[in-house]
């Protein structure tokens, strides 16, 4: 990816992110990661942006990221949510920026929770 | 927090819970006169004064999941052990200012850290928010609006797309580098 010399140079990227947005629609594939306090010491910040290298790698623009909150489970941060369309969200637990490829391209590509990592179904 | 980066992304979720549109971020880091500044302002729906009162201490906090609030505690521990301090503003329907001010070469002081990490893993986990992003390093400055990619993309929500995140951190990376009066790469 060639660097930004400004951000002028997005302007070319705009009919590109325009298609990507009405993709992204039909297919809601969707990562959550806790950033509360307790996400945010444990590494947040740093699963996100391995999050961020590996679906600019794979150029896979039509999975939704997110964040949330505290949910009371603190001592399991980081977080992360792997929700397909059509399939039960899966809570994976004490998560490193080194997991995030294998959760990326197991769940999210293929559709096999990384159960290793598994430490909750919450809405089931 | 290893960086008082990681408490600006904890304070800037705050103003996400607070419904905040809109956050300035100020940063200044002023060598000469050894001070260190951050200003976080939103237009959250603010606190009122019995909540303002008790809002640093962690044994106070709106949420139900858990009941300690450590946020703008820890990050007043931080300030307080470099000269500092935090101070909370806030007014109700209109939003909240958090202020911190410290020693800049105290030798408690945690580095600032990564911040174009901190501002794009913030970006898409609130790819819809207004942030301008003010900072200061002796006598030089930098300006980031979300506003201008948002105009540029023609989108509401950029960073949903990770391209356009992906870009906008290395365009991040680059005036730092600059505003540190290094020499860009490329």
């Amino acid at each position: 990816m060639d660097k930004l010399k400004s951000l002028d140079d997005l302007k070319k990227f705009r009919e590109e992110a325009k298609k990507t947005t009405t993709t992204r629609q039909e297919t809601e594939s969707m990562i959550i990661v806790g950033m509360g306090t307790c996400g945010i010491s444990a590494g947040a910040r740093d699963v996100m942006n391995a999050i961020l290298e590996e679906l600019n790698k794979r150029d896979l623009n039509e999975v939704n990221v997110s964040q949330t909150g505290c949910i009371g489970m603190c001592e399991k941060e980081v977080l992360l949510d792997v929700k397909l369309k059509g399939r039960e969200r899966v809570t994976y637990g004490r998560v490193t920026p080194q997991d995030v490829p294998r959760i990326i391209t197991n769940h999210v590509i293929n559709g096999n929770v990384v159960e290793d990592l598994v430490v909750g179904k919450p809405e089931n | 927090m290893k960086e008082i980066s990681l408490h600006i992304l904890d304070i800037l979720q705050n103003s996400v819970e607070a419904g905040a549109k809109e956050i300035l971020l100020y940063i200044k880091e002023d060598n000469h006169n050894d001070k260190f500044r951050i200003i976080i302002r939103d237009n959250g729906r603010g606190m009122d004064e019995d909540l303002l009162k008790c809002v640093v201490d962690p044994f106070k906090t709106t949420r139900k999941t858990r009941r300690v609030g450590l946020g703008l505690s820890l990050f007043q521990m931080t300030a307080r052990q470099c000269q500092g301090d935090l101070k909370v503003l806030s007014t109700p329907g209109k939003g909240t200012i958090v202020d911190v001010v410290m020693s800049y070469n105290h030798w408690d002081r945690p580095p600032l850290g990564n911040m174009p990490e901190t501002i794009i893993s913030f970006l898409m986990g609130s790819p819809s928010m207004n942030l301008k992003y003010v900072h200061r390093f002796d006598d030089r400055k930098m300006v980031f609006k979300t506003e201008e990619v948002k105009e540029m993309l023609e989108s509401d929500e950029p960073f949903k797309t990770a391209k356009v995140a992906y870009m906008v951190k290395g365009f991040l990376e680059q005036e730092l580098l600059k505003l540190y009066g290094g020499e860009p790469d490329g």
